[in-house]
């Protein structure tokens, strides 16, 4: 079976018409393929995120992490972009909705696309992926553990994000939450309040709590990482855009 | 989870990275996901040059306690400055704080 695939870094047009960095992973067969947006998380546009990409390009996705610090730090390393986007409070909600699509609209452009996008994200990625399939047209959203999707931020906490679960009513696809039973941003009685909200608005959703799990049990090169949970979400996960966005 | 919680300093401070001396004009100090150090938070202290680009950067992760025990050491040095070396207001603000956590 030929499986190759390509990971590289290209430009993208995002928010405003901006040339932003991405990293864009596929498999090299002609298709048709879904599209995956990888949104990654506050530490930044790291090797560990870019691995995610690839993981969705070997099992037959093409797959874009659009760098979401680009503007602030282009060409510095993960870390130090991750420094000065952090201190000055995170992303702004607009640009990341515009710069995710102009990430969809790349993977759209694709001659292997069968014109499915989906986004995923993880920590404060998880819920720009929520922010994102409220916002634009797409077929597939996870949100991987995103805070203040129902709350604010501690008082003092200068990271500008507001809630969200206001703007579920024009939630475009379908949407797969997988949290921590142990995390306590999102706890679990804010996924409770996700999905009351979303059922009453009955809007398709599958959420999947792991016990023994709490925040970021997918970040294989952190303390936090679960494998029993990440392999169990990471087969939710196929399930999920198999589903809704495999050809 | 992302605290984003962020002590914004102005010090007068330089700091060696990897292309040499600079002086630092911004030291942001917070207590979020670490890049290196092996837990799920730490307190760090990013010590930042933004006019030389953001690779311009001495950074530091701690564990809360190493970031309590730093603060103590760095209070107790200011606390034991022979007279006349450092503004009384100082030493008598490093003596006030350290007070409290003996």
């Amino acid at each position: 079976m030929y499986d190759a695939m390509l990971a590289e870094t290209v430009q993208i047009e995002g928010d405003g018409g901006d040339l932003i960095e991405a990293y864009l992973a596929r498999p090299l067969q002609p298709g048709p393929f879904g599209g995956v947006v990888v949104i990654h998380h506050l530490p930044g546009y790291d090797p560990e995120t870019k691995e995610i990409a690839r993981r969705f390009a070997v099992n037959g996705y093409a797959a874009i992490c659009p760098n979401l610090y680009s503007r602030e730090a282009p060409g510095a390393s993960p870390d130090d972009a991750a420094a000065v986007a952090r201190a000055a409070g995170g992303v702004p909600d607009d640009r990341l909705i515009g710069d995710v699509a102009g990430a969809a609209r790349s993977l759209r452009a694709l001659s292997s696309s069968n014109g499915k996008v989906g986004t995923i994200g993880y920590c404060s990625g998880g819920r720009q992926s929520f922010l994102a399939a409220c916002s634009l047209d797409l077929d597939a959203a996870v949100d991987c553990y995103g805070a203040f999707v129902v709350s604010s931020p501690p008082e003092g906490m200068p990271l500008k994000a507001t809630p969200i679960i206001d703007r579920a009513v024009d939630l475009s696809c379908p949407l797969l939450g997988l949290f921590g039973a142990e995390d306590s941003h999102p706890s679990p009685e804010e996924v409770a309040e996700i999905d009351r909200v979303l059922t009453e608005l009955g809007k398709p959703h599958e959420f999947h709590i792991y016990e023994g799990a709490g925040h970021a049990f997918f970040a294989v090169n952190r303390p936090s990482y679960r494998p029993e949970a990440a392999n169990e979400g990471w087969a939710a996960i196929f399930d999920f855009f198999g589903r809704y966005l495999a050809s | 989870m992302c605290t984003y919680q962020t002590e914004h300093l102005s010090l007068r401070a330089s700091a060696k990275g990897p292309s040499g001396w600079f002086r630092a004009e911004e030291t942001t100090v917070y207590f979020d996901h670490p890049v290196d150090l092996p837990e799920e938070h730490s307190l760090n202290v990013d010590f930042l040059a933004p006019s030389q680009g953001a690779s311009t950067r001495v950074a530091l992760e701690l564990d809360a306690a190493s970031a309590l025990a730093l603060a103590r050491g760095i209070l107790t040095s200011l606390a034991k400055v022979p007279e006349g070396l450092v503004p009384e207001e100082v030493a008598g603000a490093a003596r006030a704080a350290l007070a409290p956590l003996a």
